[in-house]
């Protein structure tokens, strides 16, 4: 059925817009707190990705069937307590299943709360757009947000600890750079890395 | 005597040790979004400093008047918001209505102060440190809003004069103003240790 085949194409470019063109870290510059203070290792970053796009799914999925029932001045607080609700259940989720990487993570898991993608997502997708296309678009903007995340996380572990996820990669003789592994680290590769891809998108835009 | 040392201890440590912007990467969306001109970044800051004071306060208070008598702790994330929310929603009524220029300038970082991670990073931390002295709490709060304004007109003062500067062309705008603060961080960590 052709009207099928270009539903399906243009779910999969939404969900490509989500991983390169509107990378919500890369491009958007949207979620920046986690993107700096979990990427110490990839370990927690993963799990931070996971979490983000388990609230995304969720709260996009809560938003787009509410949609036609949102006034508009009320719409931020809506949006609001429906994500903090996912949080809630998020953390408590890591707190019994993973209580290492719960105190790892610390109030970050809490904090996505307020990060700025899932409520941008749920304002600028899920409130005008229907069921299908606001879960496509959740999991494609919570996928780059993951893959970015591993990324840096990945950088900065190799560069601070010679290892990336915990398993040796460097030779003995790598010295680690111990200042990846602090804030210093996260400021300057997160600044390197939008440069590069600045430098990339002017090349081919 | 004992209980002002703590305090101005609290204090200091929250604003220049531990300041939320440098080691706990809180409030980074306002600081790369208004940190372009210095006194839209003072204006900023003093918004947070109030917002934050006023919720810091409110949600020790919730959490230990209410939820943690009747063991209500799992709605605290929703609580916390709400409070941060209505606080925000009341600043920003205040700043319409006596500073109209103002108001206009913020555009729609202002009500984006609800999801400043800083507010709500600090009620979380409060709870997270087990500060269990409501004039602590209280200390906490503004130290950390007078932290976020330090941060951020230092950067202010920066990028105005960054402006002016041959930066290349790929690294213009969110890149280098993320590489500066990364090299702020750096003096910022010569605090490191004096204080707790």
């Amino acid at each position: 059925m052709p009207s099928n085949d270009s539903a399906n194409v243009s779910f999969a470019r939404t969900f490509a817009a989500g991983i390169w063109n509107e990378n919500p870290v890369l491009r958007l510059l949207l979620g920046m707190c986690p993107t700096l203070a979990v990427t110490a290792a990839v370990k927690p970053a993963l799990t931070m990705g996971l979490s983000v796009i388990f609230v995304l799914f969720c709260s996009n999925i809560v938003v787009s069937l509410m949609r036609n029932m949102l006034k508009p001045h009320l719409r931020i607080l809506m949006f609001t307590l429906t994500i903090s609700t996912f949080v809630t259940i998020a953390d408590l989720f890591l707190k019994a299943f993973a209580p290492v990487m719960s105190e790892t993570l610390g109030p970050y898991v809490p904090l996505i709360i307020v990060n700025c993608i899932i409520i941008c997502r749920a304002e600028a997708c899920a409130s005008k757009n229907t069921l299908a296309v606001s879960i496509v678009d959740a999991l494609g903007m919570g996928a780059g947000f993951t893959l970015t995340l591993c990324v840096l996380a990945g950088i900065r572990e190799l560069l601070a600890t010679g290892k990336v996820f915990e398993i040796q990669v460097m030779p003995g003789a790598f010295v680690p750079w111990a200042a990846m592994g602090m804030p210093v680290g996260a400021f300057i590769t997160l600044g390197l890395l939008l440069g590069a891809v600045n430098l990339i998108t002017r090349k081919n835009p | 005597m004992d209980t002002l040392q703590i305090l101005l201890m609290g204090f200091i440590s929250v604003v220049i040790v531990n300041n939320l912007v440098f080691t706990k990467f809180l409030g980074i969306c306002p600081y790369l979004g208004v940190s372009g001109r210095i006194d839209m970044a003072f204006g900023m800051g003093c918004a947070v400093t109030f917002v934050v004071t006023l919720s810091g306060t409110l949600t020790w208070l919730i959490d230990h008047l209410i939820l943690m008598q009747f063991g209500l702790e799992v709605t605290r994330y929703v609580c916390f918001i709400l409070v941060i929310a209505g606080a925000v929603q009341l600043v920003e009524m205040y700043i319409r209505k006596f500073f109209p220029a103002l108001y206009d300038s913020f555009g729609i970082f202002l009500p984006l102060i609800t999801t400043n991670c800083a507010i709500l990073g600090l009620c979380l931390f409060v709870n997270l440190w087990g500060i269990d002295n409501l004039l602590e709490a209280v200390v906490l709060s503004v130290g950390a809003g007078i932290g976020f304004t330090l941060a951020i007109c230092i950067m202010a003062g920066i990028r105005e004069n960054l402006n002016l500067a041959d930066v290349p062309v790929c690294l213009k705008g969110a890149p280098i103003t993320l590489i500066t603060a990364g090299i702020l961080t750096l003096a910022f960590m010569g605090f490191a240790g004096m204080i707790r």
